[in-house]
C-alpha cells in the first residue's frame, strides 16, 4: 500500500506485499482505521489480495469450528488415565 | 468416555467439585477427569503429534493437577487451569525431542514468502457449504498437524484454544513480534494447504 491512492491494474506488487503484512492484524480487527481504509481499498480493487483474504477468512472459520469439536478420547487411553490415577474402580469390568 | 462408571451430577456445579477434589475425593478426581480429559487430550494429541507422547500428557495433566490442587486459587476457571498445565506439559515433551528438524527457538521468516501468492485461486465455497462434518474435520486436523512445529503451537494456541497473541507469546516464551509472524505465517500455510479440497473442478 503506497501512500498515494492505487488504481486498478496499476498497483505494483509492493502493494499487495503490504497488504499481506497488514492482513493479520486486519483480521484481527488490530488495524488503525488510516490502514484499515487503505487495506479496504486495495482489497476493493485487487483480485488477487481478494482472494486470498476471503479464503483465508473461510479457512480461520472452519478452524474456529474445531474449538467445538475435540479429537475423540480412545476408551483405552481413557481407562489407562483412570489406572494411572488409582481411579479403577471407575472403569467398567470386562465381560465374560 | 462412555464406559467411565461416574456419575457428574454428584459435583453439581465448579465449586464443589473444587472443594471434592481438595478434600482428596476419588469421586471429585474421576469426575473432574470423564469432565476435562477429551479437551486435554485434544490440546495435546494437536501440540505433540503422537498418540503415545499425547496420552503422556494426558497423564502428566492430572497427575499435576491433583497434586497441585490446593495452589489452584480459582482465579481462571478449572478448565482453563487444566489447559494451561495440559499446553505446558505438551510444550516440555515438545523440547525435550531429539532430532527435531526445527528448533523452538529458531529464528523466524519474516512476512511474506513465496508460499502466499504462489497459486491464487478463488474456492467457490461458503461456509454453509461445508458444516463440520467429519471428512471436512479429518482434512482440518491433518493439515495442521502438517504445519512445522514453530508455527503449529502458535497457530492452536491462537485459533484453537483462543488465547491472544500476548498470552500465546508468554506461554511459549517468545516475543509478541515472533508470535505474530509465526501466526500469519501458520494462517497463510494452512490456507495454502486447504486450497485443494475447495477449488470446485471447472
Amino acid at each position: 500500500m503506497s501512500a498515494t491512492p492505487v488504481h486498478p491494474h496499476q498497483h505494483e506488487e509492493d502493494d499487495c506485499g503490504r497488504v499481506l503484512t497488514h492482513l493479520n492484524d486486519y483480521i484481527d480487527d488490530k488495524l488503525s482505521p488510516e490502514l484499515c481504509a487503505e487495506l479496504e481499498a486495495h482489497l476493493a480493487q485487487c483480485e488477487n489480495c481478494r482472494v486470498v483474504f476471503d479464503t483465508l477468512n473461510q479457512t480461520l472459520y472452519l478452524v474456529h469450528q474445531l474449538r467445538e469439536t475435540p479429537p475423540e478420547l480412545p476408551e483405552t487411553v481413557a481407562y489407562r488415565l483412570f489406572a494411572v490415577m488409582n481411579l479403577q474402580q471407575f472403569i467398567p469390568k470386562k465381560k465374560g | 468416555m462412555t464406559g467411565i462408571e461416574i456419575d457428574l451430577d454428584i459435583y453439581p456445579d465448579e465449586a464443589s467439585l473444587l472443594q471434592g477434589l481438595k478434600r482428596g475425593d476419588p469421586e471429585a478426581c474421576a469426575c473432574m477427569i470423564k469432565q476435562y480429559a477429551p479437551r486435554v487430550y485434544a490440546i495435546a494429541i494437536r501440540m505433540v503429534n503422537d498418540r503415545d507422547e499425547a496420552e503422556e500428557v494426558l497423564q502428566e495433566t492430572f497427575i499435576s493437577a491433583c497434586k497441585n490442587i490446593n495452589r489452584f486459587e480459582g482465579r481462571s476457571a478449572l478448565g482453563t487451569w487444566l489447559h494451561r498445565i495440559a499446553t505446558n506439559a505438551a510444550l516440555m515433551h515438545l523440547r525435550k525431542r531429539k532430532n527435531r528438524e526445527v528448533s523452538l527457538d529458531a529464528p523466524v521468516e519474516m512476512y511474506g514468502g513465496d508460499d502466499v501468492y504462489r497459486e491464487v485461486k478463488d474456492w467457490a465455497f461458503s461456509p454453509d457449504d461445508h458444516a463440520m462434518n467429519s471428512e471436512t474435520r479429518d482434512m482440518l486436523e491433518k493439515a495442521i498437524s502438517e504445519l512445522p512445529e514453530t508455527l503449529r503451537t502458535v497457530f492452536i494456541l491462537r485459533e484453537i484454544e483462543g488465547y491472544s497473541t500476548e498470552e500465546t507469546a508468554n506461554i511459549l516464551g517468545i516475543s509478541v513480534s515472533a508470535a505474530k509472524v509465526r501466526l500469519h505465517r501458520a494462517r497463510l500455510r494452512l490456507r495454502q494447504s486447504l486450497a485443494p479440497y475447495f477449488i470446485q473442478p471447472a
